[in-house]
């Protein structure tokens, strides 16, 4: 499927992820991602696939851990609040070192709050949601096209590192639709030895395991993990970056924030104010890089955000405080105007 | 214009989020920059819906229509919450079988369809959305109207594809008022 | 030199950290002879669980993977689906499986899942030290509920057999003990039913296995398996609740 066709983002998600060779799927209904089981429930049966609707999304999730740990690929999607169902089984991937792919498609919060998009759930997922020291690797989509091509590398970072990975998109990019191009062609898959397939008395016993009782060794453990994830922070940060060459003030923003600051960028372009966009693709690792490098030419910077300000620490942290940062922000399923960004550039003070 | 942005506003199954597909996808077969937003949740199940689209030469930024160039209102709820919002210069079209009073605005065109009407004097009920898309198309150019058969086709899923024909009957009833 | 006596194959030569007296020892190997007696050691996977169990994967050679407390069907749905030629087995103790995993237990029951299940009920929280379980008597005395378990204000037990006998998915469910000989042979009957039903794709099969924990009930094991015999027997009759293909087999 070459050609450019219309889709709406969690379907794109569905196909993608069947294209990248997922063939287990595990949900439970939950607006606004609805779309994402729908979607597999059709396609599933008829290329020898399992979709499976659970009872509950802890069930979900912990029927992904069993096919992870059997060494398929596997994914579960929900919103907001049936990931906070999934983050038990998080923490758990994240012990037992289990590739996966979570969808997270956010709504408003806390509580069942509403159905409307938010990135409320940012301080969740960027630091790992379930107990425990761990991250997830979190990606943030900024088309319907990244929605799908996010989804083959969400895949394949996962297994490469061995650690859940989470598609964090939010309600508006689940439910709109925009061309893309299902282009998944040469998708890495990694060797899993470790998988429980059966020992056929060959090999000593496989154990998909996250207890340790002895101190010493659990510390060893996390440390090693650790180890890994600075490794990730070193190599796979990714952000767009938009008109920063020469910007005086830096926006900050992602998903369909930064969409929405894109038109506000150019708008402010337009009177001559220099200001640029940086988004941050991954959110976990976070770009920390690319931001300290555009705060040595910038003088503000703005995270635009769906949230009461959970991503401006990350940017405060990632340019060490060094310069200030202001926030803009819609919450409860309101999504700010590019005029509202815009008047927030206006008041930056030089 | 380099940027179209389009609000359809009705009651849901009125098929205010088909119409916008629509168009959606002859922006796509032009190989312009589209997006299509639709409202969700229960107020899909009955009552108000609505969907915005963008036709762009440029990567669209934000999918949300909050300053229509064409409002499309099938209802008056829908009408009186976005008339205000349309952009100088820009065009409200109406399904004037529903909504039964005068535009305020004087700063934007704004097209009268009795739509609902045409559509139920041909049996074609349900259709009035095409009967307005017929119009928009009319009086806007947004997208070549001989190009009508080919985003039917891809809008119209296969097993539907019985109801082709009078989509495009409703199409054509509008574009020639 | 005949050898009269040994460890089954699928067990490790690990040393079993519970209790003397306990009775998860004899559970194990009930689980292990039968997986060596039906060649299926290469391609069986078990669910531990969490609670006395939860170090399950140190004494199978199987592949094994260890669930969050409650999760292990869901875990094992998950196994099953991805591989359907394995065998796979959880084994679960009655906070875990009647508690906390309840809905797991009944949906993947429900979905007729190719699994089996070994559930053992011992009427009491081992691993944590002695608190009510589900499955606790009623007047039982636990750590939480130290003036013997009160109906009126937390309830009455489980009967996981039976509930789950009222539904279409189960193949198989039989409650046994392993108090003395005559029950922990039937028991071995029933455990290799089970699994003989899987790799037959017969589909869902449960064997609550009635158990002692002599520690926490404060009793010599001797005393527990007397009490076993004149308290828990009463209130959970062992027996098949429900075998989709009985008439075939026997």
């Amino acid at each position: 499927m070459k050609d450019k066709v219309l889709m709406k983002g969690n379907e794109a998600i569905a196909e993608a992820a069947i294209m990248a060779g997922c063939r287990h799927y595990f949900g439970y209904p939950i607006t606004p991602q609805t779309e994402v089981a729908a979607y597999m429930a059709k396609r599933m049966p008829k290329i020898g696939g399992t979709f499976l609707q659970a009872e509950s999304e802890i069930s979900a999730v912990n029927m992904v851990i069993g096919a992870a740990a059997a060494g398929v690929r596997a994914m579960t999607s929900s919103s907001s609040p049936g990931i906070s169902l999934k983050s038990e089984g998080l923490s758990y991937m994240a012990g037992c070192e289990l590739p996966a792919l979570i969808v997270n498609v956010q709504r408003g919060g806390p509580g069942l709050g509403g159905i409307q998009p938010s990135q409320s759930d940012y301080f969740q997922a960027t630091r790992g949601g379930g107990h425990g020291d761990y991250h997830m690797l979190v990606l943030a989509p900024g088309s319907i096209q990244e929605m799908a091509d996010m989804t083959v590398k969400g895949f394949e970072l996962a297994e490469t590192y061995r650690m859940p990975c989470m598609l964090l998109a939010d309600g508006t990019m689940g439910q709109m639709m925009e061309p893309v191009v299902l282009n998944v062609d040469n998708v890495k898959t990694a060797e899993k030895p470790w998988a429980v397939t059966g020992t056929k008395c060959e090999r000593e016993h496989n154990v998909i395991n996250s207890l340790s009782l002895v101190p010493e060794e659990l510390e060893k453990w996390n440390l090693k993990r650790y180890e890994r994830y600075a490794c990730i922070e070193e190599n796979e940060a990714m952000a767009e970056e938009f008109m920063t060459e020469d910007a005086d003030i830096i926006v900050v923003a992602f998903g369909i924030a930064a969409r929405v600051s894109k038109n506000a960028v150019v708008a402010a372009r337009k009177e001559g104010i220099k200001v640029g966009l940086i988004r941050p693709i991954t959110l976990w690792p976070f770009p920390k890089k690319i931001l300290a490098n555009a705060a040595q030419q910038a003088k503000h910077f703005i995270s635009v955000e769906l949230s009461m300000g959970q991503m401006i620490e990350d940017v405060e942290l990632a340019i060490r405080c060094s310069r200030p940062v202001s926030l803009c922000t819609r919450v409860g399923g309101v999504i700010p105007s590019p005029e509202e960004v815009l008047e927030a550039i206006h008041k930056v003070q030089l | 214009m380099a940027t179209t942005q389009i609000l359809f506003a009705g009651f849901g199954g009125q098929g205010i989020l088909f119409s916008g597909k629509f168009l959606a996808y002859e922006g796509l077969l032009e190989d312009r920059q589209v997006s299509w937003l639709p409202s969700y949740g229960p107020e899909m199940r009955g009552g108000t819906a609505n969907c915005s689209v963008i036709l762009s030469d440029d990567p669209i930024g934000s999918p949300i229509v909050s300053a229509p160039d064409i409002l499309i209102a099938m209802n008056l709820p829908s009408y009186d919450k976005y008339e205000g919002s349309v952009n100088v210069d820009g065009y409200a079209f109406i399904d004037s079988s529903l909504i039964h009073r005068e535009a305020v605005r004087n700063d934007i065109k704004t097209v009268y369809v009795p739509a609902t009407q045409i559509a139920a004097d041909n049996s074609l009920e349900g259709l009035a959305n095409m009967v307005m898309v017929g119009k928009v198309i009319k009086e806007t150019n947004i997208i070549p109207f001989e190009n009508i058969d080919r985003a039917l086709e891809k809008v119209i899923s296969a097993r539907h594809q019985n109801l082709a024909e009078a989509n495009r009957k409703a199409l054509a009833l509008g574009y020639n008022l | 030199m005949t050898v009269v006596f040994e460890k089954p194959k699928a067990l490790t030569d690990n040393e079993l950290h519970y209790c003397p007296g306990c009775t998860h020892g004899i559970i194990h190997r009930l689980v292990a002879e039968t997986i060596d007696e039906l060649g299926i050691e290469g391609k069986t996977i078990g669910i531990a669980s969490v609670g006395c169990s939860v170090l399950t994967y140190n004494y199978f050679t199987t592949d094994m993977v260890q669930a969050a407390h409650g999760r292990a069907p869901a875990v094992a749905t998950g196994v099953k689906r991805a591989n359907p030629d394995n065998i796979v087995f959880t084994y679960q103790g009655d906070g875990d499986l009647a508690a906390i995993g309840t809905a797991e237990t009944v949906h993947s029951a429900a979905r007729g899942e190719n699994i089996t299940v070994i559930f053992v009920n011992n009427a009491i929280y081992g691993m944590t030290g002695g608190q009510m379980a589900p499955t606790t008597l009623p007047g039982q005395v636990t750590q939480t509920s130290p003036y013997g378990r009160d109906v009126k204000t937390v309830g009455y037990p489980l009967r996981i057999c039976e509930m789950l006998s009222e539904l279409d998915g189960p193949a198989y469910l039989e409650r046994v003990a392993v108090n003395d000989v005559k029950s922990v042979r039937r028991a071995k009957k029933a455990i290799k039913k089970a699994f003989t039903y899987q790799t037959e794709g017969k589909g869902f099969s449960l064997i609550e296995v009635l158990s002692t924990c002599p520690t926490n009930w404060g009793m010599t094991p001797q005393d527990a398996t007397q009490w076993l015999e004149d308290n828990m027997k009463p209130y959970y009759p062992l027996g098949v609740y429900k075998d989709k293909y009985a008439k075939e087999d026997e």
